[in-house]
């Protein structure tokens, strides 16, 4: 009902919608971000005043033996999670995709996982590994191997459900006939999942890679309920050394190095990672249909 | 350790309290990128109206502080200094963090609860603690108020920055004694005992003890008692006075060879390095007899007793840490938390009426209060009291082990710096499930600083 003579709309929304959002996004995630990494140049208990120490958290960084440790858990932790749960998540996807009244209920099921708290689901973990009462009566979470293997294992079964959604998601878009395309061809069902399932589905395994990585860099509830970093100090990850100085040992200033390096880490992974899929090229896969 | 019926490292309850400490975990990457901002917007405390604030830390056992600030507010001292206490409760184990953001900021407690040494070396560095030795001196409810050991724990350096204000949680040798009895055994009061003990018990099919590794304060507990007996109180006296090179003491190492026998001779059986206190398991271990021992803080009567009442009122034994052959520690010593303290903030607005305050904490109302509630008194005439509490011969036992103790060895964990803390008990983890050699284990903790 605009009144008439109204000058006519560009269709494109003024910047000053996006002001709000900016503003939070500026308060609430960038400015604590730069705080902190001010803070990294600086020794600080707490109390009192930070003190400026230069560069030294970041040496001691470069030079703490848990440090490398942790970043090879790390490492460790996001690679075998992402191969654990893209292979799942991807055919449970795949098949979810499907049409039938079974599958809608049983990928409803599926999604319970992820309605959980990560606590919840740590706890419950917690109570099932318990080496005398649990149902694995194993002393699987004071072995080094054991404990790792559950932390993937847990964060799998919190995280496949939301992933399978996005692959569910992603195959349904597949338009069916390069499938009838494809069987007229002479196409098993394997190869039509190897020759148009999966490079239809490029995108969404950008997508769900990119999450899963940045996911595993920040994963931290599961590692605190399940292990607190150990046995020892064998599944203690970079969130996890970055709490430990923080909010046990009060050593404010290395926590936020160890912060810094974090936030820097994912974000150079993330952009590589959607480099070398050529995501942020924007070009549709469905080229010359 | 803690005083709640659940052992920790930096609180009087779980160490693994997981919904706490999810929500400091969730709280630890906001709060440490917002943590610069939070510092100025904290809660009114010590707010309008000649408020002061006490915060304390928030299980069932502040009850008995609840009381006390009624009392006090109702007070004559009240009146005189012109002033009342507002009880501030934080629950859980983010308690330590809670208290390090808000002594930080312009809203700080006048008032607050502590473990004594390390937990408040910081503090007391910033300059931040009231020194209450003068007071403690020069008033004798305060001076002959409570046994001389626990004011002792909770001191810095000679002085003493801390009033006692809950009960007493010394480390006490549980057995089970139908085990006990079935296997024809005595509590050990030797190191020889002990193995033989041990010995038997495993013919037997039956684990030693019961250890919740998981949690790794209760594998503290064990090194502990054991520089205690073998090197005598000093050693540890000597670490915790911040001489780091105390911990290359002969007795450590020895304690250090010694956990690593026990271990490889399975006195802790095989999966308890899985086993954790605070989620019931290693005391449901004990409690069924598939453990015959747990070394514990005197909060397992209290679990037990929620948990397996049966097995608290009629087999639950306890005994004091054997002696250790040729070791030169007395076997009285005892380790664990002498008690809680109140400390006083150096900026608070009104000291006088926060000292008036923490006088009540001597008093026969308070200790009641505390025997009600299950907890044993520091004060020197809680024993006549004793016979009302739960139970009684449990109770007159933990007194008399603390009253009698030429030392009160403070928890490790809460003795040194916190940032020394951590490291300290993962490298004690380490030693436990094989990580680290006894050597390695020493020459590790003389690195932490």
């Amino acid at each position: 009902m605009s009144a008439p003579g109204a000058a006519p709309r560009t269709g494109r929304p003024h910047a000053v919608w996006a002001l709000p959002g900016v503003l939070f996004f500026a308060f609430f995630a960038v400015a604590p971000m730069v705080l902190a990494f001010l803070l990294s140049f600086t020794e600080w208990n707490g109390l009192g005043d930070p003190r400026p120490v230069g560069l030294a958290n970041w040496r001691r960084l470069l030079d703490d033996p848990r440090l490398t440790q942790s970043l090879w858990l790390t490492v460790l932790l996001t690679v075998v999670s992402w191969a654990f749960q893209t292979v799942v998540a991807l055919l449970l996807g795949v098949w979810a995709a499907g049409r039938q009244r079974n599958r809608a209920i049983l990928s409803a099921v599926f999604f319970v996982p992820f309605l959980l708290s990560s606590t919840a689901i740590a706890l419950l973990f917690y109570a099932l590994l318990d080496p005398n009462f649990g149902i694995v009566q194993k002393d699987t979470l004071g072995s080094s191997n054991g404990a790792f293997l559950a932390i993937v294992f847990v964060g799998g079964w919190q995280f496949i459900p939301f992933h399978t959604l996005i692959y569910q998601g992603g195959a349904r878009q597949i338009p069916p006939v390069l499938y009838q395309a494809a069987a007229i061809d002479g196409a098993g069902r394997y190869r039509q999942f190897v020759s148009v399932t999966l490079p239809q589905l490029r995108h969404t395994i950008t997508t769900s890679s990119v999450l899963m990585v940045v996911g595993s860099l920040t994963y931290f509830e599961t590692v605190l309920i399940l292990t607190q970093g150990g046995p020892g100090t064998d599944t203690a990850i970079l969130p996890y050394l970055m709490y430990e100085a923080g909010f046990k040992s009060y050593d404010f200033g290395y926590a936020s190095a160890i912060a810094s390096f974090l936030v820097a880490a994912a974000t150079a992974l993330s952009l590589l990672l959607v480099r070398l899929s050529g995501f942020g090229a924007m070009r549709s896969v469905r080229e010359g249909m | 350790m803690g005083s709640g019926s659940l052992g920790s490292t930096t609180s009087p309850d779980g160490g693994r309290t997981f919904s706490r400490r999810w929500v400091l975990g969730a709280g630890a990457a906001t709060a440490l990128t917002t943590g610069l901002t939070a510092c100025g917007s904290g809660g009114d405390s010590g707010g309008a109206g000649g408020a002061l604030t006490a915060l304390v830390y928030g299980d069932d056992a502040a009850k008995v502080q609840q009381a006390a600030v009624e009392r006090f507010n109702a007070s004559k001292a009240a009146k005189s200094t012109g002033a009342t206490v507002r009880l501030e409760k934080v629950p859980g184990s983010e308690y330590p963090a809670k208290l390090r953001t808000a002594m930080g900021s312009p809203n700080a407690p006048d008032v607050f609860f502590n473990w004594g040494g390390g937990s408040i070396k910081a503090y007391q560095e910033a300059g931040q603690l009231v020194d209450l030795t003068d007071v403690i001196e020069g008033d004798p409810v305060l001076k002959d108020g409570f046994l001389p050991s626990v004011l002792d724990a909770g001191a810095l350096g000679g002085r003493r920055y801390g009033i006692p204000m809950r009960g007493m949680q010394p480390v006490i040798l549980f057995y089970n004694k139908s085990v006990f009895t079935e296997h024809k055994l005595q509590p050990p009061t030797t190191w020889d005992q002990l193995l033989d003990t041990n010995a038997k018990l495993k013919k037997a099919g039956i684990t030693p003890f019961a250890l919740g590794g998981a949690d790794i304060w209760p594998e503290l507990m064990w090194l502990e008692y054991l520089v205690d007996r073998i090197g005598g109180p000093e050693v540890f006296a000597r670490i915790q006075n911040g001489d780091s090179a105390g911990w290359g003491d002969p007795a450590v190492l020895k304690a250090a060879e010694t956990v690593r026998d026990l271990v490889d001779d399975g006195a802790f059986g095989k999966g308890f390095n899985s086993v954790s206190y605070v989620n019931g398991g290693a005391p449901a271990v004990f409690a069924q007899g598939k453990a015959a021992m747990h070394l514990m803080g005197s909060w397992e009567y209290s679990t037990q007793l929620g948990k397996f009442p049966d097995f608290a009122k009629k087999h639950l034994g306890w005994a004091a840490f054997p002696e250790f052959d040729s070791g030169t520690g007395d076997v009285r010593n005892v380790v664990g938390n002498p008690t809680n303290y109140w400390s006083v903030n150096a900026r608070t607005r009104n000291k006088d009426a926060a000292i008036a305050f923490l006088k009540d904490c001597a008093s026969q109302a308070y200790a009641k209060d505390l025997v009600a509630n299950g907890d044993i008194p520091t004060t020197s005439h809680a024993a006549e009291l004793l016979s009302s509490a739960p139970n009684p011969e449990f109770a007159a036992f933990q007194y008399e082990m603390v009253e009698r103790a030429p030392a009160f060895t403070l928890s490790w964990d809460q003795a040194v710096d916190p940032s020394v803390q951590t490291p300290m008990l993962t490298e004690i983890n380490k030693l436990f499930v094989g990580q680290s050699t006894p050597s390695r284990f020493v020459s590790a903790l003389k690195e932490l600083k």
